[in-house]
């Protein structure tokens, strides 16, 4: 019988990514609750070090799957590879990350498997060994408790919402032979935005910008720039071409789930709301008073924002001494 | 090159969602029905790359009837075909019931690629495209804004966390389309009167050849036990102040004295 937590991981140029950390601390937590045993998995080329890096969040056991070909990730040899390694360990319960790989990765893993998929999960309830699974959907307008039938359950946890926990233990360190097998894709090039650019689905503080902007995101920056934060943008920002796609909070763009986020001369659209709405501490800069983000903010400030955000920058320079 | 788009009909994202009194669906009285708005970008795709190098576009799509609504949408825009699955025995199938339909409905398809929404803006599941791939054992590619067909393979910037991966797939291939890919066309009027004598292929399950027992709402394995409303957050806490410096000073003390996030 299926039983155990696999916790698949993700690495980039040989560097753990955050998202693998919340993953096994949550599969730990899980295979607790089930009383089963965590095997977390890293794929890679020339990933030595990480298994050791992996043992302070408590896997059981970490299968190290090393070959050139699994340098970057490409959906065919990364499924080929996974799908082996979870056939012969039977686990009850996948878990990934809701990241670009991850999105990629479970629907093509669960047709491969004919399993179900919980996507984007926010909260993992255990009880008496079912799991149930609290994901948004309608862009966060609705939150649904779903259950998946048979085995394993795939789900895939939101970055940056799942805690990370340090657990240290002596995981059992294995190093199978992998089949990469028939790949039909390849990585041509990796085109990284600079290395300081806070990536926004995994920011902890977000300052983002509406119409209200006028296309002069300067005072955002600086502020952003002062706490290490992402910016983000509406879609009417975007669409004015104000900022890339790439920086868009909402339905039609990111999902973020930040300690702090700052909205700055955004109104509230609603399916602006949506994508912020499980921010932790949401702090509104608007000049209308009547401005719906209000209605979903923490804080508020009605105010011009190329008043008011500078003011914020100099009080954190100020706080910094 | 033919070209087939997986489309779907959702609530417009400007859509105020209400839950229905089976606590496991949304009201849809009230709701403006639109073609997904990343699947906006495939047919927009598929249409620039049959304009460029000759082929068909085929609209594929599952749904009650009312979904023909996005198919001819998609037609008016340009697509030459579609094909409806449409049958209660359908309804409320889960990502890879739905993924096994449309790789059903693909069998009978010549196709060099597809292209679809990366993700569905009603359950926000990004599932189907990469079961249907598996399904159709083709390779995928996901997230893309950019995207070039030459010679028996396709190249796509793909986005990630902080940047892109330029990725090359040969064809037959799937893509999944993001926001920056293309500005999608408005469906011109002789486009939409053309549309209405544009042939949609209506398919059945039966039609199909796919088990019953494996698709619709009863067989979902992604169960819904409850739709909820996020949680309300507390009433909005207004910072009062003369001047700017004295608002940023008061909300700075509450981030860091009690909220503690600064």
């Amino acid at each position: 019988m299926a039983q155990g937590v696999f916790a698949i991981t993700e690495q980039r140029d040989g560097e753990l990514r955050k998202v693998s950390f919340e993953t096994v601390s949550e599969g730990r937590r899980l295979a607790d609750g089930l009383g089963s045993e965590l095997t977390a998995v890293v794929l890679g080329s020339g990933i030595d070090g990480l298994a050791g890096e992996l043992k302070k969040y408590g896997p059981d056991k970490i299968l190290v799957g090393d070959d050139p070909a699994l340098a970057d990730y490409t959906t065919d040899a990364y499924t080929n590879v996974l799908v082996e390694l979870i056939q012969s360990s039977d686990p009850a319960v996948i878990i990934t990350g809701a990241s670009a790989q991850g999105k990629d990765l479970a629907g093509r893993l669960a047709a491969r498997l004919d399993a179900g998929v919980a996507m984007d999960c926010v909260e993992i309830k255990l009880d008496n060994g079912n799991l149930t699974y609290t994901r948004p959907m309608f862009g966060g307008k609705i939150v649904a408790n779903v259950e998946i039938e048979g085995s394993p359950q795939i789900v895939a946890v939101r970055p940056n919402v799942m805690n990370i926990t340090e657990n240290p233990k002596e995981s059992a360190i294995e190093k199978p032979a992998v089949q990469v097998g028939d790949v039909k894709t390849k990585v041509v090039e990796m085109k990284m935005e600079t290395a300081d650019k806070v990536e926004l689905t995994e920011a902890d503080i977000i300052v983002s910008g509406g119409r209200g902007t006028g296309g002069d995101y300067a005072a955002i920056e600086a502020l952003a720039n002062e706490l290490a934060a992402a910016v983000g943008a509406s879609r009417s920002a975007v669409d004015e071409g104000w900022r890339p796609h790439s920086d868009q909070v909402g339905q039609t763009g990111k999902t973020v789930s930040p300690t702090l986020y700052i909205a700055c001369g955004i109104s509230g659209a609603i399916q602006h709301l949506a994508g912020m709405s499980t921010s932790k501490y949401i702090v509104a800069i608007n000049k209308d008073e009547e401005a719906p983000i209000f209605s979903k903010a923490d804080l508020g400030i009605v105010g011009d924002l190329f008043d008011v955000v500078p003011a914020i920058t100099e009080e954190v320079k100020k706080s910094k001494g | 090159m033919d070209i087939v788009v997986l489309v779907k009909q959702v609530p417009d994202t400007e859509s105020l969602v209400q839950i229905a009194d089976d606590g496991v669906s949304i009201k849809t009285q009230d709701i403006k029905w639109i073609m997904n708005p990343y699947d906006e970008l495939a047919v927009e795709e598929a249409l620039q790359i049959k304009e460029a190098q000759g082929g068909t576009v085929t609209i594929l799509s599952l749904g009650p009837e009312k979904a023909i609504e996005a198919i001819r949408t998609a037609l008016a825009m340009g697509a030459d075909q579609g094909v409806h699955i449409c049958d209660p025995v359908a309804q409320g199938s889960d990502s890879l019931a739905t993924a096994k339909l449309l790789a059903a409905a693909l069998k009978d398809l010549p196709f060099d690629l597809i292209i679809a929404g990366h993700r569905a803006v009603d359950e926000d599941n990004y599932q189907v495209a990469a079961a249907v791939a598996e399904l159709m054992d083709i390779p995928q590619i996901s997230m893309v804004n950019k995207a070039e067909v030459s010679e028996g393979k396709i190249t796509c910037h793909r986005t990630i966390e902080g940047g892109t991966v330029v990725m090359e797939a040969t064809l037959p291939a799937l893509f999944t389309t993001q926001r920056g890919l293309n500005e999608p066309r408005y469906a011109s009027l002789p486009g939409i009167m053309k549309a209405k004598k544009k042939p949609v292929d209506v398919k059945t399950v039966a039609d199909l050849g796919v088990d019953a027992g494996s698709v619709g709402a009863a067989n979902r394995k992604v169960k819904i036990k409850a739709f909820n409303l996020p949680p309300e957050r507390q009433a909005v806490r207004m910072i009062e102040g003369d001047a700017a410096a004295d608002k940023a000073a008061e909300l700075l003390k509450i981030l860091h004295e009690e909220i503690k996030v600064i």
